[in-house]
């Protein structure tokens, strides 16, 4: 059987790896579309990790809520990456600048 | 034992998986290696005696999400080396933020001993024990609400998704059926009177 610690600690480094991935590709849309659902996974090791070594099915539940909502993010997201691609022929973050923000 | 192995290699597999996904020059190669690394983590949901949700997230991420992002990245025409320019100054940022992360990870779990303790041992499940079964039965008591609240994000999200993409081709000739049936004979059709003529 695996213990909570090194579940704990593949977790982490997965965040961590999906976060320095955020600043490596900041200007690819779907890597930083990508980087999140890596993030989300991460979350999700814990959760599990937790259900199983405290006897709580709940934290099985949350995962299960996460999924949802990453699959409904996902989809709107790739959707509004389509339709910008439509309309500017570029994903590029930083030709995103017509609110000159 | 064969359990400590197998999950060495399968961390082994994701980290450097997850790091292929960030590191890939071509963004096809990030997702198939994405699709690596969910494979990889299921396989670890098994070990943690969580089977139907890494048959869900096999199926759902890596048969519904991973194929929509390969479907997008293949679609759009994208110049990959103009992303890559003058990012290599970010390096140090992103060490620094996933250092401190790590750091701050090994501080709560190995210092604090968070896995250590009445954690340190998962409580052993029954012979009949169903996971599928169990989870069901909390899905559908005591998390009905939320359940029903996901079903709604999923619709709006199909929704949202179809309406974004959908696109009325200009210079196009669609039918307009209502108009087709409303349309009357005198709309179309002009009764004239006139005189006969001789025949010659």
């Amino acid at each position: 059987m695996i213990g909570l610690t090194p579940v704990l600690a593949l977790s982490g480094v997965l965040f961590a790896i999906a976060v320095a991935g955020i600043f490596l590709n900041r200007r690819n849309i779907i890597l930083l579309l990508m980087c999140i659902e890596l993030m989300l996974l991460a979350v999700n090791f814990n959760f599990i990790a937790f259900a199983r070594f405290l006897g709580d099915i709940s934290g099985q539940i949350f995962v299960f809520f996460i999924l949802t909502v990453a699959a409904a993010e996902a989809a709107i997201g790739l959707a509004i990456l389509v339709v910008l691609f439509r309309e500017r022929r570029s994903i590029n973050v930083e030709d995103l600048d017509t609110l000159q923000g | 034992m064969f359990v400590g192995v197998l999950f060495a290699i399968l961390a082994v597999v994701l980290v450097s998986a997850a790091l292929g996904v960030i590191l890939a020059r071509n963004p096809v190669h990030s997702v198939l290696l994405l699709v690596l690394c969910f494979f990889t983590s299921a396989v670890i949901w098994l070990l943690l005696d969580a089977e139907f949700l890494a048959i869900v997230l096999v199926l759902v991420y890596v048969g519904a999400v991973m194929v929509l992002f390969l479907f997008v990245v293949m679609m759009l025409d994208i110049n990959i080396e103009e992303f890559r320019r003058g990012l290599a100054n970010f390096w140090p940022l992103a060490l620094a933020v996933a250092g401190f992360i790590v750091f701050a990870m090994i501080n709560v779990i190995v210092v604090r001993k968070l896995g250590g303790g009445s954690l340190g041992a998962a409580p052993p499940l029954p012979a009949d024990y169903s996971n599928t079964r169990s989870l069901g039965i909390a899905l559908f008591t005591r998390y009905a609400y939320p359940a029903e609240v996901a079903a709604v994000i999923l619709l709006v999200a199909s929704i949202a998704a179809i309406i974004l993409t959908l696109r009325q081709r200009r210079g196009g000739k669609p039918q307009d059926i209502a108009a087709q049936v409303a349309v009357r004979a005198s709309d179309r059709l002009r009764i004239v009177k006139m005189a006969s003529e001789k025949r010659r």
